[in-house]
């Protein structure tokens, strides 16, 4: 088994990755445009919802006990879901489900797949696998229709354009749809969108979605959206594939009742959202005549083993987090390179992984803890990202240049007498580059503070030795 | 009172009018103010870069050095966040079940200086003087750590001759994260461009906090751009006077 999160392994580190987004100021106003409104819709749909604490609380309930008895609710959803004549499929990793996926599509003899709502599929890279074996994947979710013609990669989990803005999505679109002409507003786009797809889903006969929710007690799935593309994906084609992450599980669709509330007013600031498609296996003369689940561990199973972190798994993909974060407002999610970006991505895609790969992630937050604040399922993400540093430093993953920092430090720290002698070592080591009472320049990784900002100097007396010297004075 | 000063490493160090400001206050509104040399750190900085059997260490030195206090007044809100965060965690994950208990006994002791002023002391009028423009940065470990909410506007509200100007989006983070000042140098920065422009459109002449190291990383900048703001703890500005003004 390979866990694979999108290229998540292969991507640049996000300091570096940061780095050069931090000079691309078009992105930098879309994200900050896009982040702002959606939080001000945000505060005020929760605002407006007196119980919204306990909402939060049962929330958390509800999820904790699943993550405590997944495996038993899982084989209820199979049973539920095989009942209702769907067909389910497990897949250890990602290139398992995608191989699944592609053997059903092959066993129709299609080519083509309409694609909604699917970030698991993001995490499997799924399109790249379908258009090496022939098979063209159309995704019809308007902003993930704009990444795939853009060839540009998501950079927020709900609105994976983002980054875009209004203008960019039009030149984009007259160029990839081939129109001469096209309005500037938004429903002009939606139009150009809309005769796009229209075609598509009328004409392809193999639908794809993620979920949001797995019912355990009927074997239903449930896709929220705004759109009304994805009822189109779930009901209109022969067949319909769902790739469902196996910590998507809620245990009855009373428990709808809370995620529903939250989640969208999380998400997009809405009371609801405009389209809650629920589904149970097939049913004759009515949608999809042929309905496959597949069940993706790809790591999750392993972040389940640890106690200290499977909270984790409780997320339902708002994008409060990523909305609310001050990191990810400077330079939208690209600078995390996997396709979960933000507070929860910086969690989520080195657990995913193992803690083998994308380990500056768990260090790109200041824990100011906003995240923590807003999330609808109380994932306490800066107490997650302090046991993720802590993992990564016990493996022997921080740079050298730092340890051996921590260690002087830890080592001057350990009595009243050896921090006055450090001091003193500081005030003599500071000389070269003390000016006028400050320091404008320091070499090595202490750089990183002097690039952007003084340094006070330490000054010549610090408050131990004045407090010493007023004891002296007052008992001679 | 007799009140025990946690003055913290990096006041100690870098900030030591700040602590020379706590005294005075302390001392003028009658209280009694005991330093113990032997203390050192509340093992912030290793604890939140991962280095947490540093940090656990330091919790032990910690609990050694103000074991026989009553209270104890520490002018850092980032410090008394991690002390009531991440102290009961610690000590629960060690064998010796007595680390627990002394954390529960020692925690109750522990106020940061707006909350030992407000709450322990009862006192908003601190006597000072300081007729200057103020904005207040709030921050992080102050808001949603300690919860300190309105004591340190209240305190800057009964000040003679200071203006308190409301800081747009209050609630943002300045950048400054400990070591991710450095280990994210410009997305750091990025973020306290942002803080800048808004303490900047106050027109404050001062910009405050409850924590130095906030302070340290926003007057940093001000400075490099020659902004013309100055950066100052609060509790110098509550030892204000007129005849020694801050």
């Amino acid at each position: 088994m390979t866990v694979k999160v999108g290229q998540a392994a292969e991507a640049r580190p996000f300091p570096a990755a940061s780095r050069d987004l931090l000079r691309n100021t078009q992105l930098r106003h879309n994200v900050r445009n896009a982040t702002d409104m959606i939080r001000a819709r945000r505060g005020q749909v929760v605002a407006e919802t007196p119980d919204w604490e306990q909402l939060r609380d049962s929330a958390r309930a509800i999820k904790e006990h699943v993550l405590r008895h997944l495996e038993a609710y899982l084989e209820e959803f199979e049973t539920a879901c095989t009942a209702a004549g769907g067909k389910v499929h497990w897949a250890r990793d990602a290139d398992e489900a995608n191989r699944t996926v592609i053997d059903i599509i092959r066993s129709h003899g299609e080519t083509e797949v309409i694609k909604v709502k699917t970030m698991t599929s993001d995490e499997t890279r799924l399109n790249a696998a379908l258009e090496a074996v022939g098979i063209a994947p159309i995704e019809t979710d308007l902003a993930d229709l704009i990444i795939q013609l853009g060839a540009d990669k998501p950079s927020h989990i709900v609105v994976p354009a983002l980054h875009r803005n209004r203008a960019e999505i039009r030149r984009l679109f007259m160029q990839r749809m081939q129109l001469q002409d096209l309005g500037e507003d938004a429903e002009d786009l939606a139009d150009a969108a809309r005769r796009y797809l229209r075609e598509r889903f009328l004409r392809v006969r193999v639908g794809f979605s993620g979920a949001n929710f797995a019912i355990a007690e009927s074997g239903s799935l449930c896709v929220v959206e705004s759109e009304g593309n994805g009822r189109m994906c779930v009901t209109l084609p022969k067949v319909l594939i769902s790739l469902v992450g196996v910590e998507k599980i809620v245990p009855t669709f009373a428990d709808l009742e809370v995620f529903l509330q939250l989640l969208a007013r999380s998400a997009t600031g809405e009371r609801m959202n405009p389209y809650n498609s629920i589904w149970t296996g097939v049913a004759r003369g009515d949608g999809p005549e042929e309905f496959h689940v597949v069940l993706l561990d790809n790591g999750r199973t392993g972040v389940l083993a640890d106690a200290e972190s499977r909270a984790t798994l409780a997320c339902i993909r708002c994008g409060a987090c990523l909305n609310i974060c001050p990191v990810y407002r400077q330079t939208g999610g690209h600078s995390y390179g996997s396709v979960y970006a933000g507070p929860i991505g910086a969690i989520l895609t080195p657990q995913l992984q193992a803690m083998e790969h994308s380990q500056s992630l768990p260090y790109a937050s200041t824990l100011c803890g906003a995240c923590f604040e807003v999330c609808p399922v109380k994932i306490d993400i800066p107490e997650i990202l302090l046991y993720l540093r802590q993992r990564i430093v016990k493996a022997g993953g921080a740079p050298l240049a730092e340890s051996l920092g921590m260690k002087m430090a830890a080592h001057a720290f350990a009595s009243g007498g050896r921090l006055e002698t450090a001091q003193r070592l500081m005030r003599i080591g500071q000389k070269p580059f003390v000016n006028d009472g400050v320091i404008e320049s320091l070499p090595g990784i202490l750089g990183g503070w002097t690039r952007f900002r003084d340094l006070p100097e330490v000054p010549t007396e610090s408050f131990r030795q004045w407090w010493a010297k007023r004891k002296e004075q007052e008992s001679p | 009172m007799r009140v025990s000063l946690f003055i913290t490493c990096y006041n100690d160090t870098l900030f030591p009018a700040t602590g020379k400001a706590v005294v005075a206050v302390l001392e003028r509104l009658g209280h009694q103010v005991a330093f113990n040399p032997a203390q050192t750190c509340c093992g912030q900085m290793h604890y939140n870069t991962g280095y947490q059997d540093d940090a656990r260490r330091m919790l032990l030195h910690c609990l050694k050095v103000f074991r026989d206090a009553e209270t104890v007044c520490v002018p850092s809100a980032s410090c008394v966040a991690m002390m009531r965060e991440h102290f009961p965690k610690m000590a629960n994950a060690m064998p010796d079940r007595s680390v627990a208990r002394d954390v529960e006994a020692f925690l109750p002791l522990v106020f940061e200086y707006c909350e030992l002023l407000v709450d322990k002391l009862g006192t908003v009028d601190t006597g000072a003087t300081f007729p200057h423009t103020v904005t207040l940065h709030t921050t992080c470990h102050s808001l949603r750590g300690t919860k300190i909410g309105e004591r340190p506007a209240q305190l800057l509200g009964a000040v003679r001759g200071l203006t308190y100007l409301e800081l747009p989006q209050v609630d943002q983070c300045c950048g400054f994260g400990g070591t991710f000042a450095i280990k994210n140098a410009d997305v750091s920065a990025a973020m306290l461009s942002d803080k800048i422009q808004a303490i900047l459109e106050t027109r404050a002449e001062v910009c405050t906090a409850v924590d130095n190291s906030c302070l340290m990383h926003i007057g940093g900048a001000l400075r490099r751009q020659r902004a013309g703001v100055r950066c100052l703890h609060l509790a110098e500005i509550l030892a204000s006077t007129a005849g020694e003004p801050a």
